[in-house]
């Protein structure tokens, strides 16, 4: 099943219709006897960063796997773009645009950018060439330069490998290859848990202006300030559910953590800072 | 806790840079301060040294052609050996993989008693099918069932050269054909036929590996394995046939070898694996993974070559070869630990 194009910039400044690009429904995820999830709904809509908050143990790793095809779901539904799907391996994910940025730096330091931008997914010649796995270099490079000019990412050099760059420059290299990949949705786990501040504050402006470009950006998070800085909407979990889902005006760090540690729900005893 | 955003005080912009052409100075001092540069150089100087010094015998068409034919089958190993240390391995069993590629391909060939075309053809299919199975072991062992890469190629190494034994009852086999000594001594326009079927492995290698998708995915294994597999490589699938090519080359090597010496050499190859690290590293691929190149491990080969050839001509004890390699190797693996520190405190 191949699901529509996904919107265009044009169409990203609308306010998101009814309709979220990936929604889930009632997934339940068991490991043995640990139910990990206990029916959790998430939606994540084009053009939006969603956040996606909870205490250690609330079943956000354990959800993002199963929206991006690394685990499979006990129980529950994946809709993209309102029709149902299956993953039944990370690749399938990518191939209906879904793509992870993992917390890790997920790059090869030796190779250069553009060679880590279309890894495992090199271009080759075309013709007879190309049949014998011939790389097209000079097109992965140009291609590459305009991804990182469009996301306004400047390295310091494209043609040295990665290992020359800082930890921020090497995320962002990362993050340019999900978003050249995805068309749909991009997970992003912790993108700024390696991080200095300067590098934090580069990839959270380049988390923004990845939204702009009308995919649907889900960032997991630790860091209250960072969720409130860019997100729209924050989905928090707790103990494997959702229990709430807030537009993101007004609200402080006190209730994310209130919401996360359910001192919201009248009696909670345990208030943990975040 | 305080919900106070500070503002920054030192916005530094993203500047809308439009990416500079790959600029070609830059391109070129950096290949200038690699190692198989840095390398080269001290090839030619060692060469020049030993030119003026001994003019006469060690410039000689016949040394240089001596030279040739001493690195040609080390040369074969050491490229399957650089794909493997570029993937972030290790292949130890190369020496024995030989002899017993070579026991099998000659004992074929005894067997059939011929001295065709078909008997060369059978010998080396043999010898090759011996080879790229211990490979396919090795690479099986190490990409399956996770065993280290050093302990694998180790037992291997006994192992092959055990069934070597076993298969010869501990005695060389002698009976080559003629057709492979040919090719073992002769030339096509001077220069030795193993010459020229090494110079077109280490062509093929280096090109397979520097501008195809399966070289390109040997350097992204051997750099972020992790990586490489979250990026849909089939990680294990290309470990398993670089072992696959490291011990088929090793079959190669084998019957080269025969050719030239017209015997299976049991005992001549212990050293051979240690050899191959010794050009490979040399040659400025990192014992990490992720970086390297065929140039630089024809340099690496060669290097120890010319300084045994050039120290045996001008009357010095051969012996001092080994010390001073053995030196330069820790050298090498120095500058390659030093630049990796610098590197990666960013």
């Amino acid at each position: 099943m191949q699901p529509p194009p996904a919107d265009t910039a044009s169409s990203a400044s609308v306010a998101p219709g009814p309709v979220a690009v990936l929604e889930a429904r009632g997934i339940v995820k068991r490991f043995g006897h640990v139910e990990a999830l206990r029916g959790v709904d998430f939606e994540a809509h084009a053009g939006e960063v969603t956040a996606l908050i909870g205490d250690n143990g609330a079943g956000k790793s354990t959800l993002v796997k199963i929206l991006s095809g690394v685990y499979q779901a006990t129980a529950g539904n994946i809709l993209l773009d309102g029709c149902n799907v299956t993953f039944n391996s990370p690749s399938d994910a990518h191939a209906l645009g879904i793509e992870t940025v993992y917390q890790d730096l997920s790059v090869a330091p030796d190779l250069t950018p553009s060679a880590n931008m279309f890894m495992g997914r090199e271009l080759v010649l075309p013709g007879l060439l190309g049949k014998f796995g011939f790389l097209d270099n000079a097109r992965m490079r140009r291609e590459s330069a305009e991804a990182f000019q469009r996301l306004k990412v400047s390295l310091k050099d494209i043609d040295m490998p990665i290992a020359s760059l800082s930890g921020g420059q090497r995320q962002s290299v990362a993050i340019c290859r999900s978003i050249m990949w995805a068309k749909q949705v991009v997970f992003m786990d912790e993108p700024t848990a390696a991080l200095g501040v300067v590098q934090t504050r580069r990839t959270l402006e380049l988390v923004r202006r990845i939204c702009d470009t009308g995919v649907a950006v889900v960032l997991i998070s630790h860091n209250m300030r960072d969720v409130l800085e860019v997100a729209d909407t924050i989905e928090v979990l707790r103990l494997g559910r959702r229990i709430a889902r807030l537009r993101n005006n007004n609200i402080s760090i006190q209730d994310l953590v209130g919401a996360m540690t359910g001192a919201l729900d009248s009696t909670a005893d345990e208030q943990v800072t975040a | 806790m305080s919900q106070t955003i500070v503002a920054p005080t030192a916005e530094d912009p993203v500047p809308t840079t439009v990416q500079p052409p790959p600029n070609l100075s830059r391109r070129l001092r950096a290949g200038m301060t690699s190692s198989p540069a840095y390398m080269g150089v001290i090839l030619v100087v060692l060469f020049l040294f030993f030119t003026i010094m001994r003019p006469d015998t060690f410039a000689s068409l016949f040394n240089l052609r001596n030279i040739f034919l001493d690195a040609a089958t080390l040369m074969i190993l050491a490229t399957g050996m650089t794909y493997v240390m570029i993937a972030g391995g290790f292949d130890l069993s190369i020496g024995s993989v030989l002899v017993f590629a070579g026991v099998c391909g000659a004992k074929t060939m005894e067997a059939m008693g011929t001295n065709t075309v078909f008997t060369l053809v059978a010998g080396l299919a043999v010898s090759l099918l011996a080879g790229g199975a211990w490979g396919l072991f090795n690479g099986f062992c190490i990409s399956r069932l996770r065993v280290s890469a050093l302990i694998t190629t180790l037992g291997s190494m006994g192992a092959a050269l055990g069934m070597a034994y076993l298969v010869t009852g501990g005695n060389d086999v002698r009976t080559v054909p003629k057709m492979l000594m040919t090719i073992g001594h002769g030339t096509v326009f001077g220069v030795p036929w193993l010459v020229v079927i090494t110079t077109v492995v280490a062509i093929v290698a280096g090109v397979v590996l520097h501008m195809t998708k399966f070289g390109r995915h040997t350097f992204l294994v051997g750099s972020n394995p992790e990586a490489a597999r979250r990026a849909g490589i089939n990680v294990q699938r290309h470990v398993l046939l670089l072992y696959g090519l490291s011990g088929l080359l090793a079959g190669l090597a084998a019957m080269l070898s025969l050719g030239r010496f017209s015997t299976t050499t049991l005992e001549g190859h212990g050293t051979d694996p240690l050899e191959a690290v010794t050009a490979v590293v040399l040659g400025g691929t990192s014992l990490y993974g992720g970086s390297g190149s065929i140039i630089g491990t024809v340099v690496g080969v060669f290097i120890p070559a010319v300084l045994a050839n050039g120290f045996i001509i001008m009357g010095v004890q051969p012996f001092w070869q080994m010390v001073v390699i053995g030196f330069v190797v820790i050298a090498a693996v120095y500058v390659d630990q030093l630049k990796r520190q610098s590197r990666d405190r960013v």
